[in-house]
């Protein structure tokens, strides 16, 4: 049997698990590694930060579907990574994060560059694994592979020793992994669904509410039936953004602190919720006690911990969103269903009249409004570009100006909420998706978080394109201090803010900007034709707010609508 | 409302363990009242004896978040079961001479051993459930409770009963 290095089994191990690009940063511990992936065929993104590796991995995995992979160094390359396992944790997206880690003789010394990354990580990631055996490597891969794309998916962190990368040992391919403690239920209980169909029969007044898990196990077509064959309308958390068309009229729009009016509204008089993969987060719920007061609450979800935790619901189902909602279509199908009429007539009536008399608007005159630059920039690419945004008002301007009509269309960082993220996911999903117009919607501030990636773009040449809606402050917490502390801008006014075409005519990059609300299209237009990386740098209104807005705590029915 | 539970978690024998669920209930405000842990009669599983406290819905997520911990095999909560349950408690009590007799008796009900003598103390070995532990302390508190080590619960389901 041939030996293998450390070194070797790993990049052996991708191969295997279908691995064909890595993002990552290199450093002492991992030169072992690095040598070695010089002479395989796969693919390595250089980064220019860490941080930016883990997003990046994070926005191809979330484009493709795949498990994302990230290599970097012990130490300060480790402790870089947290914010982005951290954000991949959150909105639960398969990734495999590998650190070097100091010798294992020199582990718990203090050495160079040490740091107790499977420590720090505990808490941030699905598993993590610190390696003290070249033995148990390729288990170990394939073991962590396995752990962040079943069940619920999320971030798998592996700690290589560098003596680890260099021991040499036998390599065998190992078998498929069987965990007695991790069998996450696929299939749900049927008695659970028929309640489901017998409540469907009842509802006068039913409504899905979709989230992340939808995209996650990709089960759109599955729940575009249960809503189209039975009429039910849908709304969507953030992360559920593209399991259901954007443009289907069954669509209310996102729910929430910034959902829609006529999404909250539905929410608040329902008489049955059909909740898929959402984990019914304080974003979307404002006051729990008055969320969905009329409502049945159905919740399918393979992750039980998520049902029961934030409200309490009448029918719970454990499995997978695709399985189940395949399931429950066919047994609808076969049901009787006696009166049940898929019409709702009243209650879509009801629904389409709150979309006539307040829908989402903004007034467009002498300065460009961000509202605008999304509805053109959705116009231009025809719905059809990848949407990446930072975090803020320009995350949730693109949630509600842009339509999404598939999964893997709309990255942006849910749970955590991390400013700096859209750039280097853009960078990601670009790698992923060569082919589609990828787009990184940013605000001033966030973008400064992570322009560093700029040159990762232009080095592979990557034709990413951030749009920076730029109104000079940190606007999301400027719009809280305007609406709840009494207009004191206290910290979010940039006093200085670089010029930004001539920012990504540094990077090689290049740079338009637009002033006035008729040079916008011109600008989206060429920008989006330029086969390179491109800023366009928007000058936005600057005391725009996004609304409507539910204050936090409220419940979601008293909106602020201007 | 909120009540005493004892939880019986298997996990893998593996270094960490431990600390993912020490972590967990850290991390997400969970009480832990006490925690035994120690190896099984199968090498690579320990048990980890848990007590710790909450209303119903704290202690249905307490299960499940520590059943998604991937190192987690099996999480039982005893309270509501018939089951046994032992602490082992070591007592430094001062002992004058003249509650010395005394002291003996009371260590003699509960059925403990004294394991130390000194010119001033007992060192008594005790064990059993709660309600037994906390017993004995009330009656030997007034002699004056030098130190405490508790090893905190551990517990088991009893077997089903034969049908009478």
């Amino acid at each position: 049997m041939s030996k293998l290095t450390g070194a070797q089994i790993l990049l052996r191990m991708l191969k295997e698990e279908g691995v064909d690009t890595i993002f990552g940063y290199p450093g002492g511990v991992v030169l072992d590694i690095y040598d070695e992936l010089a002479r395989t065929d796969l693919k390595h993104i250089l980064v220019r930060h860490e941080q930016g590796a883990v997003h990046a991995t994070d926005g191809y995995a979330r484009a493709t579907g795949k498990v994302g992979v990230c290599l970097v160094t012990s130490g300060p390359g480790a402790t870089n990574t947290v914010t982005g396992i951290a954000t991949a944790n959150m909105d639960s997206i398969p990734i495999v994060v590998i650190t070097g880690q100091v010798p294992t003789k020199l582990i718990g010394n203090d050495a160079f560059q040490e740091v107790d990354i499977v420590g720090i990580t505990r808490p941030c990631t699905k598993h993590n694994y610190l390696v003290k055996d070249v033995k148990n490597l390729a288990k170990t891969i394939k073991e962590a592979f396995h752990i962040a794309r079943s069940g619920r998916p999320g971030p798998v962190l592996i700690d290589l020793p560098k003596d680890i990368s260099i021991a040499k040992t036998s390599f065998k391919l190992p078998d498929d992994i069987e965990l007695r403690s991790y069998n996450p239920t696929y299939v749900p209980n049927r008695k659970q669904l028929q309640k489901v169909v017998d409540l469907i029969k009842k509802a006068k007044k039913p409504l899905i509410f979709s989230g992340g898990g939808v995209n996650l196990s990709r089960a759109h077509q599955e729940l575009t039936e249960l809503a189209q064959k039975n009429k039910i309308p849908v709304t969507s958390t953030l992360m559920g953004l593209g399991g259901f068309s954007g443009m289907d009229p069954l669509w209310l729009g996102m729910l929430g602190m910034h959902g829609t009016y006529r999404a909250n509204m539905s929410v608040s008089e329902c008489d049955l919720m059909i909740a898929v993969g959402v984990r019914f987060d304080d974003r979307v719920t404002g006051k729990t006690d008055e969320f969905a007061p009329y409502a049945k609450i159905v919740q399918i979800d393979i992750d039980p911990t998520s049902i029961q935790k934030n409200i309490q619901v009448q029918v719970p189902v454990v499995g997978d969103c695709k399985i189940s909602l395949e399931l429950l279509n066919q047994m609808i199908a076969q049901e009787d269903m006696g009166k049940f009429k898929p019409e709702h007539k009243q209650w879509l009536d009801r629904i389409d009249n709150w979309r006539k008399t307040t829908p989402l608007a903004y007034d467009q005159k002498d300065v460009i409004k961000p509202q605008y630059v999304i509805e053109k920039l959705f116009e231009l690419t025809k719905g059809e570009a990848i949407i990446t945004t930072e975090v803020g008002q320009n995350q949730m301007w693109a949630a509600q100006y842009y339509h999404f009509t598939e999964p893997g269309r709309f990255i942006s960082s849910g749970g955590l909420g991390t400013m700096g993220f859209g750039l280097p996911a853009a960078v990601g999903a670009q790698v992923g998706a060569p082919d589609k117009i990828v787009v990184d919607i940013a605000g001033d501030g966030s973008i400064q978080m992570n322009i560093q990636e700029m040159a990762t773009a232009v080095q592979y040449n990557l034709p990413v394109k951030v749009v920076i809606l730029n109104n000079g402050f940190l606007g999301m917490v400027r719009q809280w201090q305007q609406l709840f502390y009494n207009r004191c801008y206290s910290s979010t006014k940039f006093q200085h803010t670089p010029d930004f075409v001539k920012l990504a005519e540094a990077y090689g990059a290049v740079g338009l900007r637009a002033t006035k609300p008729e040079e916008v299209e011109k600008v989206l237009k060429e920008g989006l034709a330029c086969n390179k990386a491109v800023i366009m740098d928007f000058v936005v209104e600057p005391e725009e707010c996004v609304y409507p807005m539910v204050p936090a705590g409220a419940p979601i029915s008293k909106m602020l609508l201007v | 409302m909120t009540k005493k539970h004892i939880l019986s978690i298997l996990v893998d024998n593996e270094p960490g363990v431990l600390s993912r669920i020490a972590g967990l209930f850290s991390g997400r405000g969970y009480n832990i009242e006490s925690l035994c842990v120690a190896e099984t009669n199968e090498p690579l599983v320990s048990r980890i004896t848990m007590v710790t406290k909450g209303d119903t819905a704290i202690l249905e997520q307490i299960k499940k978040q520590v059943n998604k911990i991937i190192n987690v095999i099996k999480v039982a909560d005893l309270t509501d079961q018939d089951f046994v349950e032992r602490e082992l408690v070591l007592l430094k009590v001062s002992a004058k001479p003249e509650n010395r007799a005394e002291i003996l008796r009371i260590t003699d009900i509960f059925r403990g051993q004294i394991v130390d003598v000194g010119q001033e103390h007992f060192t008594i070995n005790i064990t059993g459930d709660a309600e037994k532990i906390t017993a004995i302390l009330t009656l030997l508190k007034p002699f004056g409770i030098r130190e405490i080590a508790r090893t905190g619960s551990i517990a088991m389901f009893r077997e089903n009963k034969p049908k009478s």
